[in-house]
């Protein structure tokens, strides 16, 4: 059977394979972002904070995957649990350091000038801290999404959700004559998956970043 | 009020006396304002107490690093006193909320600090936003504000700080500051990022603007010839925020209290002083003037009558037009077409001495004429005229400077006394 009709046989199962995949990548980004970006918001103004927030981050992301989700299995069990968790900690260093540069990076002048105005911590925060950090914060976000579709194929080793399962199943019958089929397909589909999502955050970012500070 | 119409000549300097006029500025008291940073000896800030009435336009002027925008930070608590205590409007706000503090005082600052992410009309909105003014309030004000610095509300509303040229984006940044109507307004070397001509440009507006306002302003700036323009008084500061001369800049020119603000006041002093007096302030002197419909045999008649060398030629709508010499007068042979030396400058009663003395300098008469609406004649001014008066108002002013250090230093040792008998309650009252 050539790719083609391996594809055109299979597709109602790649894309429910797919559509799991860009599920579970989605709902990690989404949990990774909005802690990633407390823990920039908390940690951005303190020296060492900050720095131990990064290095905490990129240590997790040392962590070899298969090993992160080996480790979770005995504590959380098999199937989305321990996908989900390695999913969120391995995308939160983009996020955290880039949330941390972004809000540090903002001009001291606008902080004084929105001081001296009169806005109050919070004001300052969400009116004019986070939406200057949020281009490099959003490029943070683009960057670990990219990361993460890689890192959940790996998912399916704990019987997790995604076209990991397709590669898996495709490296496990090595020689069988769909083998080449099924990793082929897998990691096609996360190429493709990962493609949309990045033109996904060009339009997001058309449609987020104010025209002003847009490049 | 949208007058911001540029016929009438506009008023450079703030009359030194703030009489009759209507304030809508309030008072402001510093008492031994002090700030010291934890880990230093030497405080930044030691001590210092000054009073600025309601409508007064100060400037703190002196050297980088001597504290004068930490003086100024003070006021509106960016920074935080460690001692003494501040009064705005007769209110102690050392303790107050900050935040509250901030919204009743307009706060500019160098290169304007615009939020990059929000429009020009988004930018000035923020303050009367954050204190509750309903939308359509908000809407017109932005409006009017644009107007009163001097830019066209349609044209620039909905803009983005970065489409804008500096000396714009320091209009806003002036429009923003005052949007909730602060009686206060702090400036922190707002003009200091601007290029000569358009800062120039902006002290004007700021003069035209105080007049209309009377809102009480400090202002810090490094720069001695910007204070000398813009301020009702000057405080030169030293190290640590001391008060070297807290003074009018006519007496801080002619009678500098000690080397260190004639240092700062730099050479000069004489020539900018003129920048202080207006034409209208001196005298105007008549001149013998001919229009160009009378006869030839008048003007001869004229000149023999008025025993100098020239008359002033003017054309049919009584405008300056031409200086005629006695030479030149025998050499036009019946016409005055080509007769004489055009006229090409001319200083209005608002135009500086100094303005007056290069148009003096430049015309080869010795003389420049005075001209009112659309250009009238009205006098002259000459360089005798300027003389006199540039030597009388030194004069005045170094009586008034010496009568003025005379009260000081009595005001200084009844304080002294006070000091000296040890009343410690004299620290703390109010």
């Amino acid at each position: 059977m050539n790719f083609w009709d391996y594809l055109v046989n299979q597709h109602a199962q790649l894309f429910a394979d797919a559509y799991q995949h860009a599920s579970a990548v989605f709902q990690c980004m989404v949990v990774a972002t909005l802690i990633g970006i407390v823990i920039g918001v908390v940690t951005y103004r303190s020296e060492w904070a900050g720095s131990l927030a990064t290095t905490a981050t990129s240590t997790i992301l040392t962590v070899p995957s298969l090993a992160m989700i080996g480790l979770l299995i005995p504590i959380v069990g098999l199937g989305v649990a321990p996908t989900v968790i390695a999913l969120t900690l391995y995308g939160l260093l983009p996020i955290v350091r880039n949330a941390i540069v972004g809000l540090r990076g903002v001009d001291p002048a606008l902080i004084d000038a929105a001081r001296g105005i009169g806005m109050s911590r919070a004001a300052r925060l969400f009116k004019v801290e986070l939406p200057l950090a949020w281009p490099p914060i959003l490029t943070g976000i683009r960057v670990s999404t990219q990361m993460l579709m890689g890192i959940a194929a790996i998912a399916a080793y704990a019987s997790g959700p995604g076209l990991g399962n397709e590669i898996f199943r495709g490296i496990a019958s090595l020689g069988s004559k769909n083998a080449l089929n099924q990793v082929l397909a897998g990691t096609l589909g996360i190429i493709i998956l990962a493609l949309l999502f990045d033109a996904a955050y060009v339009l997001i970012g058309r449609l987020t970043i104010p025209r002003g500070i847009r490049a | 009020m949208p007058e911001t119409t540029a016929d009438t000549a506009p008023e450079t300097t703030p009359e030194p006396e703030p009489e009759r006029r209507e304030t809508s500025g309030a008072t402001i008291e510093l008492e031994n304002l002090s700030k010291r940073y934890p880990g230093s000896a030497e405080p930044a800030v030691d001590s210092v107490s000054m009073e600025i009435k309601a409508g007064e336009l100060i400037i703190f002027v002196g050297p980088s690093g001597c504290g004068k925008s930490t003086m100024l930070k003070m006021i509106n608590r960016l920074i935080e006193p460690t001692g003494g205590r501040i009064h705005i409007g007769g209110e102690d706000v050392t303790d107050m909320d900050p935040v509250k503090l901030r919204r009743k005082v307009g706060y500019a600052i160098q290169s304007a600090g615009l939020f990059p992410h929000m429009t020009v009309a988004q930018n000035i909105a923020l303050v009367p936003k954050m204190v509750g003014w309903s939308k359509s309030r908000i809407t017109s004000r932005v409006e009017e504000l644009l107007d009163m610095v001097g830019l066209d509300p349609g044209e620039f509303h909905g803009r983005y700080p970065r489409q804008l040229s500096g000396g714009q984006q320091q209009r806003v940044g002036v429009a923003r500051a005052l949007a909730a109507d602060p009686p206060v307004l702090l400036m922190d070397e707002p003009f200091g990022a601007v290029d000569p001509i358009t800062r120039d440009h902006l002290q004007d507006e700021l003069i035209r603007l105080q007049h209309e306002l009377h809102k009480t302003i400090v202002f810090v700036t490094h720069d001695f010839d910007e204070a000398i323009k813009l301020g009702d008084r000057i405080a030169v500061l030293r190290e640590r925020s001391h008060i070297a001369q807290f003074d009018t800049p006519e007496a801080i020119l002619t009678n500098p209290a000690d080397d260190f603000v004639s240092g700062f006041v730099g050479a000069g002093a004489a020539l900018k002083r003129l920048n202080l007096t207006r034409v209208r302030d001196v005298g105007i002197t008549e001149y013998p003037t001919v229009t160009v419909d009378d006869p030839l045999q008048d003007i001869f008649n004229k000149l023999r009558a008025a025993g100098t060398n020239e008359l002033l030629l003017l054309d049919r709508h009584n405008r300056p037009y031409k200086w005629l010499r006695r030479g030149d007068l025998m050499r036009a042979k019946g016409s005055l077409a080509r007769a004489g030396t055009l006229v090409h400058d001319t200083v209005t009663r608002d135009a500086t001495l100094r303005d007056a003395l290069e148009a003096v300098l430049t015309d080869n008469t010795g003389r420049v004429a005075v001209t009112g609406r659309r250009g009238q004649y009205e006098g002259v001014v000459d360089m005798e005229t300027l003389m006199n008066s540039v030597h009388e108002l030194l004069d005045e002013d170094r009586l008034e400077a010496l009568e003025h250090q005379h009260e000081l230093q009595e005001q200084r040792a009844q304080q002294t006394h006070h000091e000296q008998e040890g009343d410690g309650a004299g620290e703390v009252k109010a």
